[in-house]
């Protein structure tokens, strides 16, 4: 690890006295830098460093705690362990579906092709995923996977996975940066030159020259009220890019997952797996009624159950036996319980049920859902073996995001790679449970290697001054000011704004309204004052993430606003059904260079014939 | 969460100044019927610090990390915490509550006494470096000290097997979220900064337990475990276990089998004659039969 204050940093500032001083900045040169260090930044950095290029891992908190360690269900993989009809083609056509058609084919492909090799490939970095009769990976259902497809360590997959990326990384000499938040990139002309940001600890500044940046920085959740997410999930990784000249596409596209806790309030939007219901469980409202049932959509309706018997039958008997529809992507699931709890039918904390109690035995729920057990036990007094869950739409994940090369990950700015959730594409319109982690494997390793390879082929870039500086002052101009407003009512203003005009369901007079609010926010953003120095202050840290949780909610917004129909996780009470022309089309987002957003559509990437017909077979 | 209703400090400074008395949080009890807290957080840096009392409310439900980030939100914007999931997942919320070891995020506020004070300070063992927040790195240094994971070859039909049973042992300590409340609790390097370069500490010997019981691993880490490790040192007394938020039996399942292996294998003489004479190298640790104690939460 690289010592923290080993370097001499920039002049500390204690509230008073120059932002900035010549000369005495911390600068650090690599050949690739990776931001972020969740499943795809520290699978990136793995491979990079593989490739024999100088690698740094920049992450905001300590390593091993980034949002990868909240995944619980699964990694996505067509191993065919327990069902061996599964494949590529199977997952492929899966993943497509599930994003109702919206997904860059081509990086679906590559996912349902790789994913195997890199689960394996944990396996044999020392992960120990729960296991079948036969001594070889157990794999369990998901939504929207037509196989039991998820590798899997009980309802705790992302903590194995992050904890074996993390203690594989660690000897590869890889230079690990801590509590480092990057805020800005800076350029050499068209191509990516490094990257500024400052040390919590201590909030001195510090510069990364590097050949090449991959950002792995994940997803903009913070910005909603009602989330799974945890504070880092601020859209820098997309605020960055867009800064620096990169495409966002589908931003719109925002996933929220179905089973939140909904009770008691502060625990309001933490994640049930959807593993709750892949093992068993049902979705009832308060009649008792297994309320999917009615909400099963054409699109799926070949291919789901459509009586309890069935549903329930599938689960042991796959190949005689339609799918149950509590196993419905979770855009559908979620939109179900939304209009459930609107018709008033609701649990009495405004979710439905979730109930696994009553269909396995408390040793087989304590067996494969321990984190479920212990968490709804310490946290809402409720034995999730004996009673019915409470639960209710979270925002979870978000789709859209920087616009990638399907197989390099590479944006559209020069050395500049993303990977994981801050990249779009893959997901389309909604994203299968499952498919997130195998994602963060698949395209974190490609991101890594041809970063290393695009290091390989240009120089050191030179480093623009007058960029860094200005990006310097501006992150520390909020000590400057005195008397305005403190930036946790800032967020929290943002934060209703975006639930209640920008949630599961919206509509153009609501998304007017949001961009109006947004504008307003951003005045207010103008005035944010901090309290305290400089260092470990979160008070100042929120007032830098908001500026990006601005931009991204104002891209999201404008999205939404674009795309006049109702597709996968973007739901228009005004335009109620899917379009088939808006869907082959991509929103895209830009920024000109005056700062405001510009949208365009752009048709989606052609597929190719043979993958086609894997549409058009009979299921 | 709070929201932008709740009182503002330049108010409630306000109130205190003119001697309006009222303790800091009231006017939002007295409308929203809530119930007030009193919350004694340590405040302070590497060079010192105090305890500094706080009056905010608290609604049905919430646990201690939800009230720091009241605090954090209405009357000291630059109280230092580390927080990530609230889920129990990551640990990083580690601290002292009411002095014990605990996670911010799943400590009940109900399942504290509110006739007094709630206090809550930084973890004890390692540095501060402001108010809630220490410097860890001791952990990752260690870890870094460990030999890899090093696989076996695969089956011969390209497979790596192993089954449930015996994975199940491994499985228990990866459920480790390095909190490191286990090292702070731990009395060699609690209050002996002296030990710490030739102590790894509780997560760290469940880390090599982990690695030494795992089926597939091939790696020899004996003269870390006996010498480096300083696993002499834990004398047992099983601190770590009882504040693990995951329920792994520390000291049972990891410490005492790894205590096992380094007498077997340095002080045995049976073994060592065997192995003169065999020119065999030293064995792989067997998962320890289990314990009597059966964990609820497995």
């Amino acid at each position: 690890m690289t010592s923290f204050d080993a370097t001499p940093g920039l002049v500390v500032r204690d509230g008073v006295g120059p932002a900035f001083a010549e000369g005495g900045r911390e600068v650090h040169e690599y050949d690739v830098i990776v931001v972020g260090a969740g499943g795809a930044g520290l699978r990136a950095a793995i491979e990079a460093s593989a490739r024999g290029v100088r690698t740094a891992l920049i992450c905001k908190s300590l390593l091993g705690k980034a949002h990868t360690v909240m995944a619980e269900g699964g990694i996505a993989a067509a191993l065919g362990n327990v069902y061996p009809e599964d494949n590529w083609r199977v997952h492929f056509r899966d993943t497509m579906r599930g994003g109702k058609l919206l997904n860059n084919w081509r990086m679906a492909q590559l996912h349902a092709q790789e994913a195997p090799a890199r689960v394996l490939e944990l396996e044999e970095w020392g992960a120990l995923f729960d296991r079948t009769q036969d001594g070889r990976i157990l794999q369990r259902d998901f939504g929207g996977h037509r196989y039991a497809r998820l590798a899997h360590v009980g309802d705790r997959t992302g903590l194995e996975m992050i904890r074996t990326l993390q203690q594989h990384a660690v000897h590869k000499g890889i230079d690990v940066f801590m509590e480092c938040a990057i805020q800005r990139l800076i350029k050499d002309g068209d191509r990516v030159a490094g990257a500024i940001g400052y040390w919590r600890e201590s909030g001195k500044l510090v510069v990364f020259r590097a050949k090449a940046v991959v950002l792995a920085t994940g997803g903009i959740g913070k910005c909603w009220k009602i989330t799974s997410n945890s504070w880092e999930y601020t859209g820098d990784g997309i605020g960055m890019a867009l800064e620096a000249g990169a495409e966002l596409i589908d931003m719109e596209m925002v996933q929220f997952h179905p089973t939140g806790m909904v009770w008691p309030p502060s625990v309001r939007g933490i994640l049930v797996t959807e593993g709750v219901r892949g093992d068993g469980g049902t979705l009832k409202n308060s009649l008792g009624r297994r309320f999917m049932f009615d909400y099963i959509p054409d699109f799926f309706r070949a291919e789901t159950a459509e009586t309890e018997e069935e549903a329930d039958r599938w689960y042991e008997d796959k190949t005689n036996n339609r799918r149950t529809p509590d196993l419905l992507p979770r855009d559908e699931v979620a939109r179900a319980i939304n209009a459930e709890v609107k018709a008033g039918r609701g649990s009495p904390h405004g979710g439905a049920f979730l109930d696994i109690a009553s269909r396995r035995s408390a040793d087989y729920i304590r067996r494969r859902l321990p984190s479920m057990y212990h968490q709804f036990k310490e946290l809402a007094d409720v034995d999730i073996t004996a009673e019915p869950m409470e639960v209710g739409p979270t925002c979870h994940y978000v789709m859209g995001g920087v616009r990638v090369d399907a197989d390099t990950a590479a944006t559209r700015v020069p050395g500049l790679f993303a990977a994981g959730e801050v990249a779009a594409g893959l997901h389309g319109a909604n994203r299968l449970g499952g498919n997130s982690l195998s994602d963060l494997l698949v395209f974190g390793r490609r991101a890594g290697l041809y970063a290393a390879d695009y290091a390989k082929e240009h120089d050191l870039p030179s480093l623009d001054q007058s960029a860094v500086e200005g990006a310097g002052r501006a992150m520390v101009e909020p000590f400057d000011r005195t008397g305005g407003e403190n930036p946790y009512a800032i967020h929290a203003d943002l934060q209703d704004c975006m639930q209640d005009l920008v949630g599961i369901i919206r509509n153009e007079g609501e998304l007017t309204r949001a961009l109006d609010e947004l504008e307003r926010l951003k005045q207010r953003l103008a005035t944010v004052t901090v309290h305290g120095n400089r260092q470990f202050n979160p008070g100042w840290h929120l007032a830098l993430d908001l500026r990006t949780m601005l931009t991204v909610s104002e891209a999201a917004t404008k999205s939404a606003l674009l795309r006049k129909e109702s597709r996968g996780g973007h739901t228009r009470d005004d335009y109620p059904s899917a379009d088939a022309e808006w869907g082959r089309i991509n929103v895209v987002t830009r920024r000109r260079a005056e700062g405001e957003l510009e949208l365009t559509t752009e048709p989606l990437p052609e597929m190719p014939a043979e993958l086609k017909s894997l549409f058009e077979e009979k299921h | 969460m709070a929201s932008a209703d709740v009182i503002a400090p330049e108010k409630s400074r306000a109130a205190e100044v003119s001697g309006a008395t009222p303790p800091r949080g009231d006017a939002r009890l007295a409308h929203a019927g809530k119930q007030s807290v009193q919350m004694r957080v340590w405040r302070g840096g590497a060079a010192g610090g105090a305890f500094e009392d706080f009056h905010v409310p608290a609604q049905e439900g919430e646990v201690v990390l939800d009230v720091i980030h009241r605090i954090q939100a209405t009357e000291a914007p630059d109280l230092a915490v580390r927080w990530n999931c609230k889920a129990g997942k990551c640990g990083s919320c580690s601290a002292e509550i009411n002095g014990k070891p605990r996670l911010m995020c799943m400590t009940r506020m109900n399942s504290l006494p509110t006739d007094e004070p709630i206090t809550v300070q930084p973890m004890k063992t390692f540095p501060v470096i402001k108010d809630l927040v220490t410097d860890v790195s001791y952990n990752y240094a260690k870890a870094r000290e460990v030999p890899a994971f090093k696989p076996k070859p695969k089956g011969p039909d390209g497979v790596h097997r192993m089954y449930q049973e015996d994975v199940d042992r491994v499985q228990e300590f990866h459920k480790c979220i390095e909190c490191f409340l286990c090292q702070d609790v731990c009395h060699v390097i609690r209050d002996h900064d002296e030990n710490k370069a030739a102590f790894s500490g509780p997560r760290l010997f469940v880390r090599l337990a982990a690695l030494e019981m795992h089926p597939l691993d091939d790696n020899d880490r004996l003269e870390l475990i006996k010498q480096r490790a300083g696993l002499g040192y834990c004398n047992i007394t099983k601190c770590c276990s009882e504040v693990c938020p995951e329920h792994i039996k520390i000291t049972d399942n990891a410490i005492i089998p790894l205590k096992e292996r380094v007498v077997t294998e340095y002080h045995d003489p049976i073994v060592w004659v065997y192995r003169k004479l065999t020119g065999q190298k030293r064995g792989k640790l067997e998962a320890a039969p289990a314990t009597t104690e059966t964990d609820p939460h497995r």
